[in-house]
């Protein structure tokens, strides 16, 4: 595996981290609601970091914590967000799947966010040329009609589209086989979109691969589907985890760990050192305020 | 899905402002988006078969694809993508109009208004523009059958972020569709199709006997009292007892039915009312037309749909707790039956709201 630079292991770090220290906070019963990590996938948002540019509009899902992060390395504004304290990104109303800042968004329900991208893209093609808009979802999401309707229309008027599906293999609790017939790459075949696999881990290989398709996609517009093969590590919300233990989790840290011992240690014990001062930080705030009624 | 026979008869061939009043309903709508797109140049309207020659189902965006082709985009049968396109459009600084239909079909696109156009606007914490026209061609009295009919209004009232509004034949379009985008909040526009080929009511004048003006967004018909005063507008709910026994609150699509049972209950009844039109259902304040409604001995409201959590319900419900004390009756309710509706013409015209179902309304209101 090869040696990634620090600010990438850095940032992929402090994602792991942030997330962890949100189930620990939900274990203590600091935190009200629900959350979904992305321990596992931490790489794709950073994988894409460099690929994205500031006018790109990124649609966000339910496990958004690490594309928040990688588009704003903001885990103060997110854990106050989570919290519902003082300096929450969306004064707490949003919570964790619900966040909007910039061209930055998330919402809640399963493939509702792939029309609003068209929509975006369609406005960007025309007014912001070679800016695109980047959605993420998931496999499961590929069981919702908006899904279909919207790649339709984003191949239909050559919509410049991002889709990234991080298939982790599992939806909630329901593996892939239980839920999706045929493949995705089939699926993107059927609308005459362009599809990319990805299933390694190192990210300059995963940059290259994307970096001209990406390019290309802003200046000739159209839509391109991405798939991760990703290992979704955790539960999907909280202590709901049903997965039998033989079921696939390959973790990229642990393998980068045992190739790169010394660099793993030092950066995470910062990244950790420095999400547990902003979580002491943030849980002494006072409650967040919502002035909008 | 949509009826052989293009259903919008203003077609091509109409002549505006024809003699008998004012244009066509269906022109001054089809008119407003000409000018609106004219205007603003961030304007877009998306939705199905609305490219010239075809124009839409009912002629409404006649004209619009020819003179702005890169901003009126037809769009594939998906009207769950109707609402989410436009709504990002909108998100991302334009101004979307998007056209279901029928607005039956407003339920293909339900989780996009629900969970997203209108929750965008405050689930952010902060304040979101969200500039959207959701035109839904609603109601029956054409024999399009039970799933191109409904007027399903009620099932859109209460949600934070979203705004009701109904075309009716006193409300000029153009201004209508101005206040909508100007809320910058998610709005539906029902728009009855059998208004489409009816006149709108030019200044003043309602049928012969009636007389209309606006108090704030709501059309005041009344009996006509003769030369009205210079300039007072206002006055227009000064109506005096005895041209007041009754009052009838109806959205648009049912102004014509109402003003046809004014005019019997009146002739045949020597009962004298004032109709309210108001074109904001939801959220609708009453506060101006407390002391009329107050006075009245009865009020009726009248709406097409089935009963059961309507918007005549809450109106009712409304009314009920801030004229607590001064109503003389119940007020009184009146709603399709609880029925699909049907195809053919007579069993349609069983299970709608008729001009004679207020009629009737109103008389057992008063008699009770």
């Amino acid at each position: 595996m090869d040696r990634l630079s620090d600010d990438d292991l850095a940032l992929l770090l402090l994602i792991r981290s942030f997330e962890l220290k949100l189930l620990d906070l939900f274990e203590r019963g600091e935190l009200n609601g629900t959350t979904h990590t992305c321990l596992g996938q931490e790489y794709v948002p950073v994988s894409l970091r460099p690929l994205l540019r500031e006018p790109d509009w990124v649609f966000s899902n339910h496990r958004g914590h690490g594309h928040y992060l990688a588009r704003f390395g903001d885990p103060e504004g997110l854990l106050a967000e989570i919290m519902g304290r003082k300096g929450a990104v969306c004064e707490g109303v949003g919570g964790s799947q619900h966040l909007r800042r910039g061209r930055y968004l998330s919402t809640g329900v399963q493939g509702q966010s792939l029309p609003v991208a068209a929509g975006v893209a369609l406005r960007l093609k025309r007014d912001e040329p070679g800016a695109l808009a980047c959605v993420h979802i998931g496999d499961g999401t590929w069981g919702e009609g908006a899904v279909y309707e919207a790649l339709n229309l984003a191949q239909l008027w050559r919509l410049p589209l991002l889709v990234v599906v991080e298939h982790n293999g599992i939806a909630q609790s329901t593996p892939t086989a239980l839920q999706m017939a045929g493949t995705i790459e089939d699926r993107a075949r059927a609308f005459g979109i362009a599809h990319h696999h990805v299933d390694v881990f190192d990210l300059s290989r995963i940059r290259a691969g994307l970096a001209p398709l990406i390019d290309s996609l802003r200046a000739d517009p159209r839509p391109l589907i991405v798939e991760f093969a990703t290992h979704r590590l955790g539960p999907h919300s909280k202590g709901d985890d049903t997965r039998p233990s033989g079921f696939p989790r390959t973790d990229w840290y642990a393998a980068y760990q045992a190739a790169h011992p010394a660099q793993s240690a030092r950066i995470e014990a910062e990244a950790r050192a420095r999400v547990d001062e902003i979580a002491a930080d943030v849980s002494a705030r006072p409650a967040a305020t919502w002035t909008t009624a | 899905m949509s009826p052989a026979e293009p259903p919008g008869r203003p077609g091509s061939g109409v002549p505006p402002g024809a003699a008998r009043g004012g244009d066509r309903v269906g022109e001054d709508l089809n008119r407003a988006l000409h000018g609106l797109l004219d205007d603003d140049s961030s304007v877009y309207v998306l939705g199905e078969d609305l490219l010239d020659p075809y124009g839409g189902a009912f002629k409404i965006t006649k004209g619009l694809s020819t003179r702005f082709p890169d901003r009126v985009l037809t769009t594939p049968l998906s009207e769950g993508t109707i609402v989410g396109a436009a709504s990002g459009l909108a998100l991302a600084g334009g101004k979307a109009i998007a056209e279901i239909m029928f607005a039956d079909f407003a339920a293909l696109a339900f989780d996009q208004i629900l969970n997203f156009a209108s929750k965008s606007v405050t689930m952010y914490g902060a304040r979101v523009p969200v500039p959207l026209v959701i035109r839904c061609p609603s109601g029956g009295h054409r024999g399009y059958g039970p799933t191109h009919s409904q007027s399903p209004q009620k099932h859109f009232i209460g949600i934070p972020g979203l705004s009701l509004f109904e075309m009716s034949p006193f409300h000029d379009n153009r201004a209508v569709l101005d206040r909508m985008l100007a809320l910058r909040e998610p709005c539906l526009f029902f728009e009855d199709k059998v208004l489409y080929t009816r006149r709108m009511y030019p200044p003043g004048v309602a049928e012969e006997l009636f007389r209309w003006d606006l108090a704030g967004d709501v059309a005041v018909v009344r009996l006509d009292p003769g030369p009205a005063p210079a300039g007072d507008p206002s006055g227009c709910l000064d109506v005096p007892s005895g041209d007041l026994d009754y009052v009838v609150i109806v959205p648009g699509g049912l102004a014509h039915r109402a003003l046809a049972a004014m005019r019997a209950l009146l002739l045949d009844h020597d009962l004298a009312g004032v109709l309210l039109v108001p074109s904001r259902l939801y959220p609708f304040d009453p506060a101006p037309l407390l002391d009329l409604l107050g006075r009245a001995p009865l009020i009726c409201v009248a709406e097409d749909g089935s009963a059961g959590g309507t918007w005549g319900g809450h109106v009712a419900a409304d009314l009920h707790t801030r004229l607590w004390g001064r109503l003389r009756r119940p007020v009184k309710l009146v709603s399709s039956a609880d029925s699909v509706i049907p195809t053919a013409a007579h069993l349609e015209r069983d299970v709608l709201v008729q001009d004679g179902t207020i009629r009737r309304a109103v008389r057992e209101g008063l008699d009770g």
